[in-house]
């Protein structure tokens, strides 16, 4: 089963006076499990594929369908539910709610899907210890490193197991020995739980981890790299 | 506690000066409101049962038509006789009949022209503050005797005293010449210049034999204590009065339409002073909601990523809202409460007031009335205004784009 498919997706940004080809004319599919990096220089049009999967911004033309369900014609309130219920964001800056503890962070989400109480608290406490951050629940954001700031935004992601997680730039904020824990544990998730993972990333050690690379520049695909080659 | 109870509380103290000065707000003017209602409403019942208990009673019996038209011949037949039965009837009230006419007073060197009333000299002092004021002399005694109690003006104007004689000349009821000599018993001092110089009362006896009033008088007034309960009263004596007799019971609200026309007007005027109060409170809360929402930008981008609609993100910034509104509210009602209700114990004045206090039938002191109105009216009307405030930067979430919140700082 196809987990993503994009068809001939073009966006232009206007920038100043000058249009800036987001997407050009771009076409990928992604099958179910698997882990696909997005590999490109700044402005070269990965965050903004991303985004157009994850249904949180539209092309200008062409066709996105998430588990062969197209998307790019969904009303906002039906995209926010696809993004609730299907999909799980990791952003560069771990994005956590600065009030809540990581526990709290993890359950809130489940809470506006409309996981009861017990449960949500249950399965908060087991995807932080499967991230490594048991005994640090009741910590918020500013009392936790970069690193464990990052477990939690997986945990809040994957927490209610999406089929698809999409990754922008997730190790960008952390250092080396982080970044491979956190890679270990997108891999494991992938191995075990069939995850499908799509991470927009310029960092070789990421796409050391990849079963698949697609490179673009200037918003066009330029070559798409199987496991066996990588 | 609920996951998003905890998640809008805990927004609310990030910025905790904030919060603090938004509810300083709502707690300072709804402590205004609830003594400023307290106050108002304190003052009309005073107001209301002052000028009652002056002169015109809560109800009167009157024959129909008399009180558009106050002729003398528009009489209550065997006034006394029905008044009697009254106070029978109806021994929690106090119940006295009058009859009201013209008359010249004369003194050895002047004349004034006057009202003449008719009292019960036994009962009038439980209808009316008159008998009270009398400042010289005494109130009358005896319900025959040819004796007057007049107002200070009137006593300076014809230059008399207690125990003087007076003249009286006037028409009686069938339009005869009515003429009596009467000696002063007694000169009340109301405050009233204008009530003073015109009005006086003498005995309900003298009063019929001067005037042929062959037993018949104008009204019975009947003073309820307070204004609670007269539309009820007001119904039993319809059912007391004689059948057959064509006698009409007015209430308060009939017998001085201008008392409450004047605190419709007051009301109306204080209201807008409120609507001013609690319309800046809405705006101090509109500000900070804004700004706690424009803070946020990023953080709801980000959360509306992770599929969390802006209808929720809304109802998130009004429960916030509502927590803060919930905590001025309470705060303001205990604080306007407590200082409320201990001034409705001590009272208190505003200095140079008196003069226009006694013109209003008011005292000099003020005690404000607590009650579950004047409680909670005011900061219920300030909650639902702050929550109306905080709907637009609700709505303003709808307008957000997550991609591009997400870039904002």
């Amino acid at each position: 089963m196809t987990a993503v498919r994009c068809v001939d997706l073009c966006k232009t940004y206007r920038q100043g006076e000058e249009d800036i080809k987001a997407l050009d004319h771009v076409s990928i599919e992604i099958e179910e499990g698997g882990f696909v990096c997005l590999s490109a220089p700044s402005g070269g049009g990965k965050t903004t594929l991303l985004n157009a999967i994850g249904g949180l911004d539209k092309p200008d033309s062409g066709e996105v369908y998430v588990a062969e369900r197209r998307i790019d014609n969904l009303s906002k309130g039906e995209l926010a539910e696809l993004r609730l219920r299907q999909i799980g964001f990791v952003f560069q800056a771990f994005n956590l709610i600065p009030v809540l503890t990581a526990r709290e962070n993890v359950e809130f989400v489940m809470q506006v899907q409309g996981v009861p109480a017990a449960e949500r608290g249950q399965k908060a406490l087991e995807i932080l210890e499967e991230v490594g951050l048991k005994g640090l629940e009741d910590r918020r954001p500013a009392d936790m490193s970069g690193g464990q700031q990052q477990r939690v935004a997986v945990a809040r992601a994957i927490v209610s197991r999406p089929a698809l997680v999409l990754a922008d730039e997730p190790t960008a904020n952390l250092d080396s020995k982080t970044s491979d824990g956190l890679m270990e544990l997108f891999r494991e998730l992938n191995d075990h739980h069939s995850t499908t993972f799509v991470i927009a990333t310029h960092d070789k050690r990421v796409m050391s981890y990849a079963k698949r690379i697609v490179r673009m520049l200037d918003g066009r695909i330029v070559e798409d790299i199987s496991q066996d080659a990588v | 506690m609920n996951l998003v109870l905890r998640l809008a509380w805990r927004n609310l103290w990030r910025q905790p000066r904030r919060t603090w000065l938004t509810t300083g707000a709502m707690v300072f003017s709804n402590t205004l409101l609830v003594f400023m209602i307290s106050l108002q409403f304190g003052m009309y019942g005073l107001m209301i049962n002052n000028t009652l208990q002056a002169y015109t009673g809560h109800l009167q019996i009157q024959a129909p038509g008399y009180i558009d038209d106050q002729k003398m011949r528009q009489t209550v037949a065997d006034i006394l006789p029905l008044a009697e039965r009254l106070r029978a009837e109806f021994p929690e009230q106090s119940i006295a009949a009058r009859a009201t006419g013209f008359a010249l007073v004369s003194s050895a060197d002047r004349s004034y022209g006057v009202a003449v009333v008719g009292v019960e000299p036994g009962y009038e002092s439980r209808v009316s503050t008159l008998p009270g004021l009398v400042s010289s002399g005494r109130f009358l005694e005896d319900n025959d005797a040819a004796e007057i109690v007049i107002g200070a003006a009137l006593a300076r104007i014809l230059r008399v005293d207690v125990g003087d004689e007076l003249t009286l000349l006037g028409s009686g009821k069938d339009g005869s010449f009515a003429a009596a000599v009467v000696i002063i018993a007694g000169i009340f001092d109301s405050g009233l210049p204008d009530f003073d110089r015109s009005f006086t009362e003498i005995p309900l006896g003298l009063f019929d034999d001067v005037f042929y009033m062959n037993g018949s008088g104008h009204h019975v007034v009947i003073n309820n204590g307070g204004i609670s309960g007269v539309a009820d009263l007001k119904t039993r004596v319809e059912a007391t009065v004689p059948p057959g007799e064509e006698l009409v019971v007015h209430d308060w609200d009939a017998l001085q339409p201008g008392l409450q026309q004047t605190i419709k007007a007051d009301i109306s005027s204080a209201f807008f002073m409120y609507g001013i109060l609690v319309i800046l409170v809405a705006f101090s809360v509109l500000n900070t909601q804004l700004m706690s929402v424009l803070e946020r930008t990023h953080e709801f981008g980000i959360v509306m990523s992770l599929g969390l609609t802006p209808g929720r993100l809304g109802r998130l910034v009004l429960l916030e809202t509502a927590i803060m509104g919930f905590m001025g509210l309470v705060l303001g009602a205990i604080l306007g409460g407590l200082v409320t209700w201990w001034l409705s114990f001590n009272g208190f004045a505003y200095p140079g007031m008196e003069e226009m206090a006694s013109r209003f039938n008011l005292p000099a002191r003020f005690y404000p009335e607590v009650t579950l109105i004047s409680l909670l009216s005011g900061p219920v009307v300030v909650f639902l205004f702050t929550l109306l405030a905080a709907l637009y930067p609700a709505l303003r979430l709808h307008k957000l784009h997550p991609v591009e919140a997400m870039r904002a700082v």
